[in-house]
């Protein structure tokens, strides 16, 4: 359903999507019984001459049930809901799969930067590529990110991977995603931030392997393809 | 047996003294304790803060619609407007407008009226409620003058965003607005101390517990949840203060601080704050129902104690607002559990409502219909708030445009529809004159259907990935694509006929009050006491004396009587 | 506007309306320093090194001050018991020395907090002495508003008006009282 207007590119957006949809045709169904009833009993009860009103306090055993069945009904269903809720959070937010590679997002206002792990697949080493505003990854590789904030909160957001976590300054806080889809999507800063809060759209390119490689050839820091090079900074 | 209409009985208790002069009309419409006057007072402040309110929406959905163009009344509405526009937007419309009305207005006017009294017991702490509250607004409106002008960061105010000014470029507006919050919560919780010792003690002879009309048990409720709620954040304002004056760290991870402290502080106050407001609307709601099917209230216990059980699970969903804060996600679970817990009560509520419908002799007055479209507009409100209570679909929806369409189901029902319903209800009697009942109608079709114009493509803005607090989505290549523009024009074209349709409401309401046909005492035939006064009650409120009470507040078409009501003060 | 309306002699519930308006706003204020000593202690929990800093309050002086409380409230207690009786000047008397007991306290915190200042643990130093400042000035303003009110009170209660009064100022007197039982420990005991 989402997916029709936004890519499903993450191993979790399709869970995410079906816990939406499952939602979604629940409480349609009894949001559209529950109108139906409303507008039926106002049409079919309008003031007739001569017909006086039922007089019902709602405290019988009998009368009661009316009330309770749905209630019963809503407490069902929202425990079925309840149940793939925290499995879909689960599966998002408390496992954390093994990383192929782990990225770091830092947000300040008002702009992001990424610092991808460089050829050597590890982060805090002279090949660690910088980039503002754009995250590279591969499709198929398991990630693992850290994310902070140099000021106030900001919150990184990937829409086509379902993936939303604010960026608190002070703290590091990690997650995860494995891209299935490539192509180029919005990041968004999904906290507000102060007057640029606009102004700091990112791009996430998903790149098949060959195509990721050869990004990584292109942007290796010069200083880090030399043999002998000084102890980088990160 | 057949039953007339008898007399109303008078109370023993000596008369009201009259004998004082006449006060100036400083003094009774400026300097008055009377009850009344106070609720009107809260009433009108509300009215024109609802103005405020509307403006700002107008102007920054214009510039959603027509992004850079000047906006006809304000100019070109910046990044920094944009901020101090949504902010004001929010803060107002809950602070100044729903809690006022729903609270302090109506339950000013009501309360003394509906339980058979004279005026609330602490007349003078009313009249300073007011004061403050009047202080606060103009507090609030203060901030768009200073240096910096108004506050931008949200009516959530996080820090470290609102305690630095470095960060938020509006120093005094950040304080100044955390300045009026503070002095509002102050006003209401003055004037909670009239509403809850009114009602326990000053109570007519013979109104039992259960024979007080729902509507002022809700204003009671609402107040206590109001009174338990805000305290940690009247902590965390203080805090903030000093963040934002004293150059202290509470919420600065720099110095020992946390940011996230203030938005657990906050949303413990935030979450039962919405019940706080849907509590008294959906009193109203059952006032409306009762006097215009003629029919008992469903379950009145049920009522009241699933009220009460919504305020109390009310304290434990709070987190659901910071799923993806940085809680410890284990927590995350806890509160999904309970958020979607508490929809059970309210649904029940719901049902109750709508069960009361059944077999009753419906009259689909202007009053009638704005109860019933509160039932119609505030179940999509509820049932959507699921997909964000369930803490998994939560991720993708949390700070977008689905969120804002939610809470506005739920929002627009509580702040203007069911204040719609009681405003047309009560204005026979507050103004001894009667609305234009086509006038109504056409007011109420002119706000529902632009109403669902509004957000109902903002549903779909937000599924498809719109965030939140963004003043032009040129940047976002995946929030320009086909049709997504044009969902956001036609949300702020049905605004602008929606706000367009609310001058009808203003012409009808004021016009009535000088020149509307006279009403008699009791136009809608309605059981509870303050239709027993003088339309309009005079100071004193029961010039015949004081009524005693003989039974619950919704006998209508009771089997043994011809009348299809029984007023609560007639004997026998 | 001068009478008193109607409502305000009823009692439905048993128990006088001023006494109920109290305890309302001894439930809200509750409330606000839950929210104060809460964040205090999820702070306090998280920070470990803020035992540096709390060494340097004087435990003597907090001691001290809590004395000086409880022996005031014990003078509300006795103001209580001369209205009870009917005792108006008696009851004056008594609220005079819990007035002098709050007077007190708030001269010895002043020199605590001349003498911390001095050396240089001020409002900004430490998170931990904002945290100090911060609640025990909000307290500190309770105090000095309970000892405005009881001079108000105890102005009637000399010509014998509004007895009931000094009950419920006693009550409120006694809440403050118990805010400083919970931050004597929080603030000077748990180093």
């Amino acid at each position: 359903m989402i997916s029709k207007y936004v890519e499903s590119a993450s191993s979790y957006a399709p869970d995410v999507d079906a816990l939406i949809l499952v939602i979604a045709l629940v409480v349609g169904f009894w949001f559209l019984v529950a109108e139906v009833v409303l507008l039926g009993l106002v049409f079919r009860f309008t003031e007739r001459e001569g017909v006086k009103a039922k007089y019902v306090s709602g405290e019988d055993h009998r009368e009661k049930r009316w009330v309770s069945l749905p209630h019963f009904a809503t407490l069902f269903f929202d425990v079925l809901i309840i149940v793939g809720a925290l499995r879909v959070w689960s599966e998002v937010k408390m496992n954390m799969p093994q990383a192929d590679e782990t990225v770091r997002v830092i947000a300040q206002q008002w702009a992001w930067t990424f610092v991808h792990p460089g050829p050597d697949g590890k982060l805090d080493t002279p090949d660690d590529i910088r980039t503002i505003d754009e995250l590279h990854v591969e499709k198929g590789k398991t990630y693992h990110f850290e994310l902070t904030s140099r000021d106030v909160l900001h919150s990184f957001s990937v829409p086509v991977f379902r993936l939303k976590q604010d960026a608190v300054p002070g703290r590091i806080i990690k997650g995860w995603f494995r891209p299935t889809l490539t192509g180029q999507f919005d990041i968004q800063c999904v906290e507000i931030c102060g007057i640029g809060h606009a102004l700091m759209p990112g791009r996430i390119v998903i790149e098949d392997s060959d195509a990721h490689a050869a990004w990584l050839l292109a942007n290796t820091p010069l200083t880090a393809r030399a043999p002998t090079s000084p102890g980088g900074q990160p | 047996m057949r039953e007339t209409t008898e007399s109303p009985q008078h109370s023993h208790e000596d008369q009201p003294q009259t004998h004082h002069e006449r006060p100036g009309f400083f003094r009774r419409y400026f300097w008055s304790t009377d009850h009344k006057i106070i609720g009107s007072q809260y009433l009108f402040t509300g009215m024109a803060m609802a103005l405020v309110g509307g403006f700002t929406v107008y102007a920054f959905r214009m510039q959603l619609a027509f992004p850079g163009q000047s906006v006809p009344g304000w100019g070109r509405v910046t990044a920094s407007d944009y901020n101090a526009l949504v902010t004001t937007h929010g803060s107002v419309m809950i602070f100044w407008v729903a809690m006022p009305v729903l609270i302090a207005a109506l339950g000013n006017y009501l309360i003394p009226l509906m339980i058979g009294c004279d005026d609330m017991v602490f007349p003078r702490i009313n009249r300073l409620s007011y004061q403050l509250f009047l202080i606060s607004a103009l507090v609030l409106l203060g901030s768009f003058l200073v240096q910096g002008g108004a506050f931008g960061g949200a009516w959530t105010s996080y820090p470290p965003l609102s305690a630095k000014p470095q960060y938020n470029l509006t120093p005094a507006g950040a304080s100044l607005w955390l300045g009026a919050v503070a002095l509002e919560f102050v006003a209401f919780l003055l004037g909670g101390i009239n509403f809850v010792t009114t009602v326990m003690n000053s109570r007519a002879p013979g109104m039992k517990m259960f024979d007080i009309p729902i509507v002022v048990w809700m204003i009671i409720i609402a107040s206590i949840l109001f009174m338990a709620s805000v305290g940690p954040l009247v902590a965390g304002a203080v805090m903030l203060l000093f963040d934002q004056l004293a150059g202290t760290g509470f919420f600065d991870p720099a110095k020992g601080g946390d940011p996230v402290l203030w938005q657990h502080l906050f949303w413990f106050f935030g979450h039962p704050e919405v019940y706080v407001v849907m509590l008294p609307a959906f009193g109203i709601v059952a006032e409306v129902l009762t006097v215009f099917s003629r029919k008992k209230l469903f379950a009145y216990k049920t009522v009241l104690y699933t009220a009460v059980g919504t305020g109390v699970l009310s304290f434990f969903v709070w987190a659901h607002h910071q799923f993806i804060a940085g809680i410890d996600p284990r927590m995350a679970n806890i509160f999904s559990l309970t958020t979607l817990l508490i929809s059970i009560p309210v649904a029940e509520m719901m049902f109750v409502y709508i069960a009361t419908l059944y077999g009753g002799s419906i009259r689909l007055a202007t009053p009638m219909l704005w109860a019933i479209a509160f039932i119609a507009e505030f179940l999509l409100g509820g049932v959507t708030g699921i997909f964000l209570g369930s803490a998994g679909s939560d991720i993708y929806f949390h700070d977008t445009y689905f969120v804002l369409a939610h809470f506005h189901y739920t929002f627009f029902p509580i702040a203007f529809i069911s204040v719609f319903a009681a405003l047309t209800h009560w204005f026979p009697k507050m103004y001894g004159r009667l609305m234009s009942e086509t006038f109504g109608k056409v007011h109420f079709w002119g706000t529902i259907i632009p109403f669902n114009f509004i957000f109902i493509p903002l549903f779909f803005l937000g599924a498809r990935g719109d965030h939140r607090r963004i003043y032009d989505y040129s940047n976002f290549p995946d929030s320009m694509r086909a049709g997504m523009q044009d969902l956001r024009v036609l949300a702020t074209l049905s605004l602008v006929v929606l706000l367009a349709f609310q001058v009808v409401f203003l012409i009808n309401y004021f016009y009535s009050i000088f020149f509307g046909p006279k009403a008699p005492e009791n136009p809608w035939r309605a059981n509870t006491l303050e239709w027993v006064a003088p339309s309009p009650p005079p100071h004193g409120n029961f010039p015949e004396g004081l009524p005693n009470v003989y039974r619950g507040p919704y006998e209508y078409s009771h089997p043994d009587r011809v009348e299809d009501f029984w007023p609560q003060n007639e004997a026998g | 506007m001068s009478t008193r309306p109607i409502a305000t002699t009823r009692a439905v519930t048993g128990i006088p309306t001023g006494r109920l308006a109290v305890w309302w706003i001894i439930a809200s204020e509750i409330v606000i320093f839950g929210g104060v000593l809460g964040s205090y202690i999820m702070h306090r929990l998280g920070h470990p090194e803020w035992a540096h800093q709390s060494i340097h309050t004087n435990t003597w002086a907090g001691a001290f001050n809590t004395l000086v409380l409880l022996t005031s409230s014990l003078c509300a207690v006795l103001a209580h018991q001369a209205a009870e009786e009917g005792d108006g000047k008696k009851a004056a008397r008594f609220l005079y020395l819990t007035v002098l007991g709050g007077l007190t306290f708030l001269t010895v915190k002043g020199f605590e907090w001349r003498s911390e200042i001095h050396h240089g643990y001020t409002l900004t130093s430490n998170t931990f002495w904002s945290f100090y400042y911060m609640a025990a000035g909000l307290h500190g303003l309770h105090v000095i508003a309970g000892m405005v009110l009881m001079l108000f009170v105890a102005a009637d209660a000399r010509q014998g008006r509004e007895l009931q009064r000094v009950e419920n100022v006693g009550l409120y007197w006694h809440f403050v009282d118990i805010v400083w039982i919970f931050l004597f420990p929080l603030l000077y005991i748990a180093k």
